[in-house]
């Protein structure tokens, strides 16, 4: 092996580095262009196409590029958030994969002087009949449990996913969201020359060294054995690092934040000094070490956790070092701006490495690589009549509410410390949580998204469904949607069919966004998920914001009373193409993807949220997953309100209740308002009509007047409900 | 220098739920037990070289911080180390 | 009434319990954990992961600065109420009997918690009517209290049960939830009075918990 493949280089990369240094980099320089050039931290893959992203908007204070991109929600208030996959460390080692996750995005937050305030996921495994997928599932939920409960930020909201696709590459991605008064927000930009580096937090060890390259494989074998690569979590010193950075981020003397992700020192360092324009020179025997004998290329791509790094103004150090020490950290000056350009690394007073930054940081070409559609989206044709019919409706009901991915999430989220801090308004399990913003009337409304299924059957209109489902889950709360992170999960991108669906579903998410108004103000791509065996589907999972000017209007999924009407806006089709339906019964993953109109979404949207500030609306659910009988049962289930519904329809019956067709909400009203929705809502273009109320105890469901669902809410909940419990427990 | 290995567990009359999760985990594997108990192992070095002093001081850590004696008991090994 | 709120190091409900003491326009402040506490009348330890917990949960804490002169503050007759990790806290102190256990399921829980009202004759409970059923969350990973049998006998002899759990949901001995000293000043839970503090968040009961303790002092 040459020596610039052993650190994930190619021959084209290395030849522009040794023209670029005008000389041979030696170990120290080539391990750091190996972990920089990556694809994790270069993103070379994905660049050009991220750039099709609409990212602007009135309200966007700081789009993509920074540690996390912030949108101005008013009263001189800015929200700031992104997401993040933490997918190859969580395979190996789940539960300190999934926490590192945790803490690497609240860095990210916290970096930018926001308070974080809420944190989300998004988790996929393998199914759980086997005992592996357990495992994981168990690491992983505990890993981010115990690092956000330690660190005493909730997690409100997430999305617990399972498909044989995850089997060998579980995803795990990690949303962070804080709050900060908009004047304040910093930026990693390092400036003025003499300015001292503080690097803060965690003594540097061995751990997660390569893990950047690392996350820029496939999973083998021979990655199980690298076990090293994984870093190890310390909330307790996150908190602490958290709260001392906090409080030096008024301080004007603090000119720039970075904190230490993938590739560690090298990155930060380089990034920072890229966007400053300016050199960095770092001296690794300043650097506080916790194993003895650490090489300079050690401690330079050591991704060991809860590290911070600092360009203070000169004469200002003491003064930093002071809040560190109150809050009981490690806190070194390790090296100075310089006006050269270049990030020298000392060891002392000997120069051990020197590069261009412009070259280190920016240096890995951005490619679009060569695509071609997938034979395999030819070959999912689904013909509907061949679908033998199922003789009871109950039991098929029965089946897909224990369907993992529909039973009730409940075994995860009741580990996760959702209600810490006290402004939790929207708890776990509806739509999407909503958190009140301390000192206002507002409260934010937060959800992440995505139906990889959909995203398998048709990328592109895959990827419009999960930013107009977020949209939706965020409407339901009365919530105005303002923005998006996203975290672009997908298998290897040397492959030009998987380029393809890559594109598509940037495209989709470009799409639907632009007309939802909701930019991209932050995200992350993770790809190379895939096995010998298995490639994940593609998986561009959402992130959403939205804004509720007044808390107290909060609307959750529960009905509230006995003898509301119930309304289903939107409208069904025959579609059950991807749907779980298919998937429970019938055991395929075929058809099309449902058919999503990013306009009729919006004024779905702008209709739901105007009426539920009205006041008119009990209770709002998107209909998604398990069609609008499943959107029945939970909207059910809480308050035990049963409901009767009566339609007539021109589909097949199960067609009708599985249907997983977009733009659809159950809501239900009192009597006297239901004239005034089911008109606003035809003056907005869309579909509204009562299908029943609610009702005793049961669900039940005559179509065409024939009964065919007929069930008590107890015998429904209690499978839904324990389902996952029983698996895990 | 000697290091002591100290092993805090459970006190035998105390349920031990991380050790029966384990005895069933084991048992999936067809690896069957009569009883697992799961513990906290502290290694600490210290600068005295005589055993007596040592001992003298784990135990007083023990008492002091290291160990709940509610619920928790203790035993200690010493290693000279050169 | 002064109340001081004490900061360790991985506190995280401090805020929490803060907010609600504020709300019912109590004189609240935070006592930083290497500061002494002074006269105040309530000290709050607060829920949260001291010192990371690591170790036991609040083994460390208990060496803080702020708490040298608790016990001192104890016999003087003022409150002390120790709510989740801070009930860890004062058992490690022995300021409280019994130790505190993982969950028997081995997770964490978080989720809304119905609590049996045992007994209304304390400064933290004296708004209650013996028997009520209150809802206040719980959110911990090692909060299944164990007391041997002779030590039960004790706080029943002594009527220091404060409150029980509706349904226990970590193992507790004897579904206990929450307990006093003798004296019944101290008080130390794992549930979390200060998060039932709004109907907005889901209920607030907790508001009748710390009206109780206004209502003591008016008293005294």
């Amino acid at each position: 092996m040459n020596r610039y493949e052993k650190v994930g280089l190619t021959k084209e990369e290395y030849k522009r580095i040794v023209e670029g240094l005008n000389r041979e980099p030696n170990d120290l320089e080539l391990s750091m262009f190996g972990v920089l050039w990556s694809e994790h931290c270069s993103y070379k893959n994905s660049r050009a196409l991220l750039k099709l992203f609409n990212t602007k908007g009135e309200r966007v204070l700081q789009g993509p590029g920074e540690n996390a991109g912030a949108v101005d929600i008013g009263d001189d208030l800015a929200v700031v958030f992104k997401i993040e996959s933490h997918n190859h460390p969580s395979a190996l080692e789940p539960y300190q994969g999934a926490a590192t996750g945790v803490g690497g995005i609240l860095r990210d937050i916290f970096t930018m002087g926001a308070r974080p305030i809420a944190n989300l996921n998004s988790i996929r495994f393998g199914h759980l009949n086997d005992e592996r997928n357990k495992r994981l599932l168990k690491g992983v939920v505990n890993g981010i449990g115990n690092y956000g409960n330690s660190v005493g930020i909730p997690t409100v909201a997430g999305e617990t996913v399972f498909d044989d696709c995850y089997s060998d590459n579980p995803l795990v991605n990690a949303m962070s969201v804080g709050i900060i008064r908009k004047d304040k927000l910093k930026r990693a930009i390092a400036q003025g020359v003499g300015n001292s580096v503080i690097l803060v937090g965690h003594t540097t060890g061995r751990d997660g060294i390569g893990g950047a390259s690392f996350a820029s494989c496939n999973l083998t074998e021979e990655s199980e054995a690298m076990r090293s690569a994984v870093q190890v979590g310390d909330p307790f010193m996150e908190k602490l690092l958290l709260e001392a950075c906090l409080e030096l981020m008024d301080k004007e003397y603090v000119v720039a934040v970075q904190d230490l992700g993938a590739a560690g020192l090298t990155s930060s360092s380089c990034e920072m000094a890229l966007r400053g324009g300016c050199g960095i020179k770092i001296d690794v025997s300043k650097v506080v070490t916790r194993e003895e004998n650490m090489l300079p290329e050690e401690i330079m791509i050591s991704e060991s956790q809860e590290r911070m790094l600092f360009v203070v103004k000169k004469g200002y150090e003491e003064e930093i070092l002071k809040v560190f020490k109150k809050w009981n950290l490690n806190a070194a000056v390790i090296g100075e701006i310089i006006d050269d350009k270049n990030l020298t690394v000392t060891a002392g007073d000997k120069v051990v490495g020197c590069v261009p930054v412009e070259l280190l940081g920016d240096g890995a070409k951005a490619t679009l690589r060569s695509y071609r559609r997938p034979k395999y989206l030819d070959e999912l044709h689904l013909d509907i009549d061949s679908l033998k019919r199922v003789e009871d409706l109950n039991d098929a009901l029965i089946k897909v509410l224990k369907s993992e991915n529909i039973a009730s999430k409940e075994w995860v989220y009741r580990q996760y410390d959702y209600m810490v801090r006290t402004n939790t308004i929207v708890r776990p399990g509806g739509d999407a949580a909503v958190v009140a913003v301390e000192g206002t009337d507002k409260a934010l409304s937060l959800t992440v998204d995505c139906n990889s299924r959909y995203c398998y059957l048709d990328p592109y209109e895959g990827a419009k469904i999960a930013v107009c489902e977020a949209a939706r889950n965020i409407a339901a709360t009365g919530a105005t949607p303002i923005a998006i992170t996203d975290c672009l999960n997908f298998a290897n991108p040397e492959d030009e069919e998987v380029y393809y669906t890559f594109r598509q579903a940037i495209l989709g998410i470009t799409e639907a966004s632009k007309v939802l108004n909701t930019p991209v103000v932050s995200g992350n791509v993770s790809f190379y998920n895939e096995s010998n065996k298995t490639r994940i589907y593609p998986t561009p999972t959402i992130g959403m914001v939205g804004l509720l000017e007044d808390k107290n209007k909060a609307c959750t999924i529960d009905f509230k009373e006995l003898g509301d009407s119930v309304i289903l806006v939107g409208e069904t089709l025959n579609e059950i193409g991807g749907s779980e339906y298919l998937k429970v019964i019938y055991g395929k993953v075929l058809g099309s993807a449902p058919r999503c109109y990013p306009e009729i979404e919006k004024n779905t949207i702008e209709c739901l949220t105007k009426l539920i500030k009205e006041g008119l609306i009990q209770s709002a659910h998107d209909v998604s997953e398990g069609g609008m009988i499943v959107a029945l049962c939970e909207c059910a289930f809480k308050n035990e309100i049963g409901v009767e519904v009566n339609v007539k329809t021109s589909l097949r019956e199960d067609i009708f209740l599985f249907s997983e067709s977009q733009g659809r909400f159950i809501l239900s009203a009192k009597k006297e308002y239901v004239d005034e929705i089911i008109t606003e809502f035809k003056r907005y273009g869309v579909l509204a009509e009562v299908i029943g109320e609610t009702k005793g105890s049961k669900i039940e469901v005559n179509i065409n007047g024939t009964r065919v669902i007929d069930k008590s809410i107890c015998d429904l909940k209690r499978v839904w409900e324990e389902e996952l419990q029983c698996i895990m427990d | 220098m000697i290091k002591a290995y100290i092993d805090v567990t459970l006190k035998k009359s105390i349920l031990d739920p991380q050790g029966t999760a384990v005895k069933k985990g084991l048992e999936k594997l067809s690896l069957y037990t009569e009883d697992v108990r799961i513990g906290k192992h502290i290694e600490v070095l210290l600068k005295e070289d005589k055993i007596e002093a040592a001992r003298e001081k784990i135990d007083e850590m023990c008492r002091r911080l290291l160990v709940n004696f509610e619920v928790e008991t203790y035993s200690v090994r010493f290693e000279v180390i050169e | 009434m002064k109340a001081g709120v004490i900061v360790f190091p991985g506190s995280n409900c401090d805020i929490d319990a803060y907010k609600v003491l504020e709300k019912l326009n109590v004189e609240v402040k935070y006592i930083w954990h290497d500061e002494k506490i002074d006269d105040e009348d309530l000290i709050v330890l607060p829920g949260g992961f001291s010192y990371g917990d690591y170790l036991r949960c609040g083994a460390i804490a208990r060496f803080a600065k702020a708490l040298e002169n608790i016990n001192e503050h104890i016999e003087k007759g003022k409150l002390v109420l120790g709510i989740c990790n801070g009930f860890q806290i004062l058992t490690e102190l022995k300021a409280l009997p019994g130790a505190l256990l993982r969950n028997k399921n081995l997770n964490f829980i978080c989720s809304d918690c119905n609590l049996i009202v045992e007994n209304t004759d304390t400064p933290f409970t004296n708004l209650f009517k013996k028997g009520d059923i209150v809802n206040f969350p719980i959110a911990h990973g090692e909060g299944n209290y164990y007391i041997d049998d002779e030590g039960l006998g004790e706080l029943i002899k002594n009527n220091q049960i404060v409150f029980r759990y509706q349904n226990n949901p970590n193992g507790s001995v004897a579904d206990i939830a929450g307990i006093v000293n003798k004296r019944g000043n101290v008080l130390g839970m794992m549930p979390h009075p200060e998060r039932a503090q709004d109907k907005l968040l889901g209920g607030e009961d907790g508001l009748v918990f710390f009206k109780s303790v206004i209502a003591y002092f008016k008293e005294v």
